[in-house]
């Protein structure tokens, strides 16, 4: 089967690749581009740990095909920072031990990211309701929400 | 993930020239949430993906409560979930859409995708049958409209045809005096599929009920409607008596099997209780 160009913004730089119709997304990030924040946990949108920005808009990376992509704009978390300097919330999840195996890691920073867009002052409630479709299997939550909150200058508070 | 040609039409008739002649080897892709996920896994096998998101018409949302709505089949669950107008008019559909996997999926999962993959636990399914919405089809031969009520014909079967595609939504006008509800049971709060799903409508004149819709997910092959507790509250008074009466009605119309997630039993009873929840919310909802 021929493969297909690709053409898109990818952390702000326009980039081409050549891929198969069938490839996802993910795939294409991973394989062809080289970015390997993203990653595949299942494979069938339910871990969160491909999550990455579509035209702004959370989306798992599993779950588009890499050419329903074409002119539009990806971000992962290698492109959240803005070269060396980390965003708050990275630096809270730094500050706060956040990572443990760090697998689920870009996918909820990515989620994160998209809630602090959207609601600069979150609630606890808000966080966790934002941060649900990432699973960690370290179970590390309790850090996740303490940072978010943190970057966004809300105190944690018990829900 | 199994090998297949994509094809991107940039407008409906060019989906529907690429649909003509062809049969269940081709399959159409909205928000991919359901569609890439079977591929992945070998529950389907196409030779043809017709890849829908240039299809800028099928995003299109429009109306309000006094003159209807028309939701396009692309639109998405993160839009049901936030969009004012729709929260305003149509509180279950939001609802329904918000309920859907998580960010990440109701940001790509989309209203028609849902409704065409036709799972009897399909959330977003029973407020479109309660709110009495026609799908609007489009096939060679024209447009044709399909009551939500009549859509469903077996578990994952629809009356689309192979060449035809679900263009939107056309949803009445609820009025001043209606009100709304969708609620489902989950063992958990997030990503998780129904139990059991219920969405109700009421409209009222006068404080009298003038019509009821009722609408049960996951107790049947389909979605369903609960006629006899329909009936039951059309043309009385919505007293927490009459509520109570139309859930017990609403049992009946349930035909659940039982499965991993809960016994035919506790969904008769989740049945009952939703019911009642559902129409309480309406009530409050209508009279607000």
């Amino acid at each position: 089967m021929a493969k297909q160009v690709l053409s898109f913004t990818v952390n702000g730089e326009r980039v081409e690749a050549l891929v198969q119709p069938y490839v996802t997304l993910l795939d294409a990030l991973r394989e062809d581009l080289g970015l390997t924040g993203p990653k595949e946990g299942c494979g069938t949108g339910d871990c969160g740990a491909c999550s990455v920005h579509l035209d702004g808009k959370l989306v798992a990376s599993c779950l588009v095909l890499a050419m329903q992509a074409r002119g539009r704009s990806v971000t992962t978390i290698e492109g959240l920072a803005r070269g060396a300097a980390l965003t708050p919330v990275q630096e809270a999840f730094v500050r706060h031990g956040v990572p443990q195996c760090g697998f689920c890691i870009p996918g909820v920073l990515m989620a994160a990211a998209s809630l602090l867009a959207e609601n600069a002052k979150p609630s606890e409630e808000d966080i966790r309701y934002a941060i649900a479709g990432n699973l960690c299997r370290c179970t590390g939550y309790t850090k996740m929400v303490e940072a978010i909150s943190e970057a966004a200058g809300t105190a944690a508070r018990k829900g | 993930m199994r090998r297949f040609e994509l094809v991107t039409p940039a407008s409906v008739d060019e989906c529907l020239r690429a649909l003509k002649g062809r049969g269940p080897e081709v399959k159409v892709l909205a928000g991919g949430t359901d569609l890439i996920a079977q591929l992945k896994v070998g529950m389907l096998n196409v030779a043809t993906v017709v890849d829908l998101s240039a299809v800028s018409d099928l995003r299109m949302l429009d109306g309000d409560a006094q003159s209807g709505f028309r939701i396009g089949a692309a639109v998405t669950a993160r839009t049901l979930e936030r969009d004012p107008r729709l929260r305003a008019a149509l509180p279950s559909l939001s609802e329904s859409g918000a309920l859907v996997g998580s960010i990440q999926i109701r940001n790509l999962a989309t209203l028609g995708g849902n409704v065409c993959n036709a799972a009897p636990s399909a959330d977003m399914a029973p407020p479109l049958v309660a709110l009495d919405a026609d799908a609007v089809i489009a096939g060679s031969s024209g447009r044709r409209k399909v009551p939500m009520a009549s859509f469903f014909t077996g578990v994952r079967q629809t009356v689309l045809a192979p060449d035809e595609l679900l263009v939107e939504f056309a949803v009445p006008p609820t009025g001043p005096r209606s009100g709304g509800a969708y609620l489902r049971h989950t063992p958990r709060r997030e990503l998780d599929i129904a139990v059991v799903g219920v969405a109700s409508q009421i409209w009222l004149t006068d404080g009298v009920c003038r019509k009821a819709r009722i609408a049960l997910a996951a107790v049947a092959p389909t979605p369903v409607r609960a006629t006899t507790a329909e009936h039951a509250l059309e043309g009385q008074p919505v007293t927490p008596q009459a509520i109570a009466r139309a859930a017990d009605l609403a049992v009946e119309a349930a035909r659940p099997i039982s499965d991993q997630r809960g016994s035919a039993e506790f969904r008769h009873h989740l049945v009952r209780v939703l019911t009642r929840r559902t129409l309480t919310i309406a009530l409050e909802r209508a009279t607000a």
